[in-house]
């Protein structure tokens, strides 16, 4: 045949610097926890011994409400008159009915204390996408976004693997609650100063994942503060936002924005402030990729917009989420009746983890987890030492959680652990294997 | 609700470079008519006048086979399988491997679409929210910042933003002409691979589009071979981006690049490692707002870094579900290609008809939902200028959003890129109407009803129905909706 090349001499054609770095950070022990699950599941009759996930965020206390409501309105997924139109609909500002729905829903869970513009909602497929999508938007290749320790383990890859941006840790310890210092923001920027670093925002997780902390208003005040007097951005993910079970109340970074405005001195705060929202915790549909960047800029929201093409959330599903989240009734009883479950459910947790003799966080109010004390039971205070407990824990006690250090944290001997994404009898027997555990380790320490 | 409009003085926040650049090309033309259309859209009975939109490749003639389909399966669209819910599981399903029973539909009905002579391996697709997120990743997969891609013009206008304004990476242009039908010829590839090396851009790939956008037609076996051979010698990569492989209506018929490939046997050039197919439903199913691509790849690390991407735009899983239970029914993919293929190639056969009947020449094609139509007869002057002085009156006088070729960077002025299958038949003919009115009042072109606009026998103005009856046949239920685009 014609045209036919000889074996080749060449080299197979490369990828890319993004595709073969590490940098999606899936390396780390918060995926190989996952691993040891995906190869040993805990099943009630099948696999009574199997690894029970522990390390997994999601919300499945709810369904039944979402389920009876999709029962009862099966018009919200039908094929009706509005098929083609919706099978047709890929309008990167987003479905307007949905966009309303979101808005109200926002509102709804910060009980009103602030207001949500439909037109600044720009939806993305999930939380995921909208980080990335913010850090396109709001820094370029080497810049730095300060982000308080511990954080959720996926920002490693969310905010840099594609972007270039590097991430510099806010380093934040017990002896605070884990709370951010202007000290330590301070300490933070400068740190990416002296690295050459140009600092572009603050990215917050408001409630803390892991922590399961909503952040004191005073001291949201000052990275307000600190955000406009070094003239950067601040990124505010509220994704478990509706998850506030217990006091305080969620304080919203978006009740700042309005309080300022309210003051006179919004134009200083406004512009830097944006929002990061998801379904995927509050109403338990990670599957369904809905995600929100909200933001009080307009040059972002447009931005925003445009860059969602690479990222919109199907019509289907904003056609179904719609019609279920304008049924206000729905979303307020839907909202009330979460929140009682997730904390019963984390006070159960809280009382298994307290047999076993562990601790948690003082002061927890949200979150589908616990950030609990392992550190009396480190063989060392170290980082080796947390991953030996943390493998044991994994291998032993066939309980997948996830070690601090996987999350950034800068105290060896801290664990997230889930306790909304199984069964009630399978957190009694996760919480069973614990007690068990600690008492063995306990004994074994002292031999 | 407290105004939230901050001072322009006080808004020291820089965005990026890639926030404040134009890459996302939103400010071209192909995107300006769009915003025209939207300020004043056609509506059979509301607005008569308006502007008819044929700037948007979208398939809107099977939604009836669809809709019946959904209808006789509820489960799909009701969350449920075999009458029970399954609501929970793919309320919680984010795993970025996809859903595997649709990831098996969607690998057979892609073969199916190659006439079976291609198989697919599920474990090699890579789910993405459209074909715009998949050209996207793919391009981050294989190229820095700074590399380049060879693209055949005329092309996409979308490219530009998708594969250039995140990524940061370059687009340099393979010029193709009339001469020779716009085909890829060896000489243009060198070219503009010579051309790249000037500007010191490292190439990367050749990103192709088969059957082509704009042209509508398939790349001749001969074309892909040509391909292969360029990219071996070099050393890089092949995309080829497949999203109209189900628009093939006629001869020569679609020939997938894998096919080619296959064919070629030589598995120690590593050249299967080099080649990677796009794919979507939105044009093939008419279903863009669902957001389904896919990435096809026999290359293991392109494969696993792409899937990892794939979290920035998985495919909800409310969507797969329904997918993956109408791509399984093999009835309905096999009546559905044939009849969807059918109706396309009747829907061209209109547009082509009637514009030949005014004395305007498209260029051959077999796929597509769209024609590469020649309009220099319509040009003041042959030239750019023209050409654009020529778009806006089609756009603001006749009413006709048609897509100029200089957005799909197209080197030879006179062509447009008009689509014709996101419209009812009726429109389709009150827009060749328009366009004979003014190819009259052009002073070219013949009188319209001496020869007939529909390619049957001269009929009068007369009798609207007569005129239209075997038309009305086709899909009943689309005609000139409210939301018609």
């Amino acid at each position: 045949m014609g045209g036919r090349l000889l074996a080749s001499s060449q080299p197979e054609p490369s990828l890319s610097d993004i595709a073969t770095s590490a940098a999606h950070g899936e390396d780390s022990p918060y995926f190989a926890g996952w691993r040891a699950y995906d190869e040993d599941s805990y099943d009630p009759v099948t696999n009574p011994s199997g690894v029970i996930q522990m390390g997994l965020a999601e919300n499945q206390v709810s369904f039944d409400l979402l389920e009876a409501y999709l029962r009862e309105h099966p018009e919200a997924s039908d094929c009706g008159v509005g098929f083609r139109e919706n099978a047709l609909f890929q309008d990167y500002h987003g479905l307007k009915s949905f966009r309303m729905a979101m808005a109200s829903f926002m509102e709804t869970i910060r009980r009103g204390k602030a207001r949500f513009d439909p037109d600044r909602i720009v939806l993305t497929a999930g939380a995921t996408a909208a980080n990335e999508l913010l850090t396109f938007i709001l820094a370029n290749p080497g810049d730095a976004l300060l982000v308080p320790t511990p954080y959720y383990p996926g920002f490693d890859r969310d905010l840099r693997w594609r972007t270039g941006v590097n991430i510099v840790p806010v380093h934040c310890v017990s002896d605070t609650g884990f709370q951010v210092t202007a000290g330590a923001l301070q300490a933070a920027h400068d740190e990416a100063v002296v690295s050459g670093m140009r600092v572009r925002g603050v990215v917050l997780t408001n409630p803390s994942n892991p922590l399961g902390t909503t952040i004191e208003r005073a001291v949201l005040e000052d990275i307000v503060d600190f955000v406009a007097r070094n003239d950067i951005h601040l990124i505010s993910d509220e994704i478990y936002s509706g998850s506030v079970f217990a006091a305080p109340d969620l304080v919203s970074v978006a009740e700042l924005v309005e309080s300022h405005a309210r003051r006179g001195d919004g134009a200083a705060i406004a512009g830097r402030v944006h929002i990061v929202y998801s379904l995927s915790k509050d109403l338990g549909l990670p599957g369904f990729r809905v995600g929100v960047v909200y933001s009080y800029n307009d040059a972002v929201v447009a931005t925003a917009r445009r860059m969602s093409s690479f990222t919109l959330v199907s019509s289907q599903t904003q056609r179904t989420l719609a019609a279920m989240l304008s049924n206000a009734a729905f979303a307020a009883a839907y909202v009330g009746a979460n929140r009682a479950r997730l904390r019963e459910r984390r006070d159960h947790m809280v009382a298994g983890l307290a047999r076993a003799g562990l601790a948690c966080l003082r002061g927890a109010n949200a979150g589908l987890f616990v950030w609990v004390d392992m550190r009396p039971l480190l063989d060392e205070a170290t980082v080796g030492g947390e991953l030996r407990l943390w493998r044991q824990v994994v291998g032993e006690a066939k309980l997948n959680i996830s070690p601090g250090s996987s999350c950034h944290c800068s105290e060896p001997g801290w664990f997230r652990v889930c306790f909304a994404n199984m069964s009630l009898e399978t957190l009694d027997v996760a919480l069973q294997r614990l007690s068990c555990f600690t008492e063995r380790w306990n004994k074994r320490i002292q031999n | 609700m407290v105004s939230m409009v901050a001072d322009e003085k006080a808004q020291p926040q820089l965005l990026s470079k890639k926030a404040a650049c134009n890459s996302h090309g939103q400010d071209s033309s192909y995107f300006l008519g769009w915003e025209e259309y939207e300020k004043n859209p056609y509506d059979p009975v509301a607005n008569p006048r308006g502007i008819i939109q044929m700037g948007l490749a979208e398939n809107q003639l099977s939604f009836d086979l669809l809709e019946k389909w959904l209808e006789a399966n509820p489960d799909a669209l009701g969350l449920r399988r075999g009458g029970a819910s399954v609501f929970r599981e793919l309320a919680l399903f984010q795993d970025y491997h996809g859903m595997p029973a649709f990831k098996n539909a969607l690998a057979r009905f892609m073969s199916e679409q190659r006439g079976f002579r291609v198989t697919f391996d599920p474990s090699n697709i890579v789910l993405t929210a459209g074909a715009t997120s998949a050209n996207e990743a793919l391009v981050f997969c294989l190229a820095d910042h700074g590399d380049a891609f060879l693209i055949p013009t005329p092309y996409y206008p979308g490219f530009d933003r998708d594969l250039k304004w995140r990524t940061g990476a370059e687009i340099v242009p393979v010029h193709c002409t009339s001469a020779n039908g716009f085909r890829v010829t060896r000489a243009a590839l060198d070219d503009a691979y010579r051309r790249a090396q000037k500007r010191r851009l490292r190439v990367k790939g050749v990103l192709i589009t088969n059957p082509s956008n704009p042209l509508g037609t398939t790349s001749p076996r001969a074309d892909l071979e040509l391909l292969l051979d360029f990219v071996a010698a070099k050393g890089i990569h092949l995309v080829s981006d497949e999203i109209y492989s189900g628009t093939a209506f006629a001869e020569p018929g679609f020939v997938s690049v894998l096919e080619v490939l296959a064919a070629r046997g030589n598995t120690s050039d590593g050249l299967s490692e080099s080649v990677h197919v796009v794919y979507s439903l939105s044009k093939d199913l008419g279903l863009p707002g669902f957001r389904v691509g896919a990435i096809y790849s026999s290359n293991p690390a392109v494969v696993s870094a792409a899937t990892k991407m794939s979290s920035f735009g998985l495919v909800s899983s409310q969507t797969q579900h329904l997918l993956a239970s109408l791509l399984d029914d093999k009835d309905f993919t096999r009546r559905y290609i044939a009849e969807n293929t059918r109706r396309i190639r009747e829907r061209r056969e209109q547009l082509a008809e009637g514009l030949r009947a005014i004395g305007i020449e498209c260029l051959e094609s077999n796929a597509g939902l769209f024609c590469w139509v020649r309009m220099r007869s319509l040009m003041r002057s042959q030239s750019f200028e023209g050409e654009m002085e020529l778009w806006k009156k089609v756009v603001f006088e006749v009413g006709l959003n048609i897509s100029p070729g200089s957005s799909c960077h197209c080197r030879e002025p006179g062509w447009f890129r008009v689509c014709f299958a996101n419209m009812s038949t009726k429109t389709l003919d009150v827009a060749l109407q328009r366009l004979a009115d003014f190819a009259e009042a052009n002073g070219k072109g013949a009188h319209p009803t001496r020869r007939g606009l529909a390619g049957g026998p001269a009929r009068t103005m007369s009798c609207p129905a007569g005129r239209f009856s075997w038309a009305n046949r086709l899909t009943p239920g689309s005609a000139d909706r409210k939301a018609e685009r």
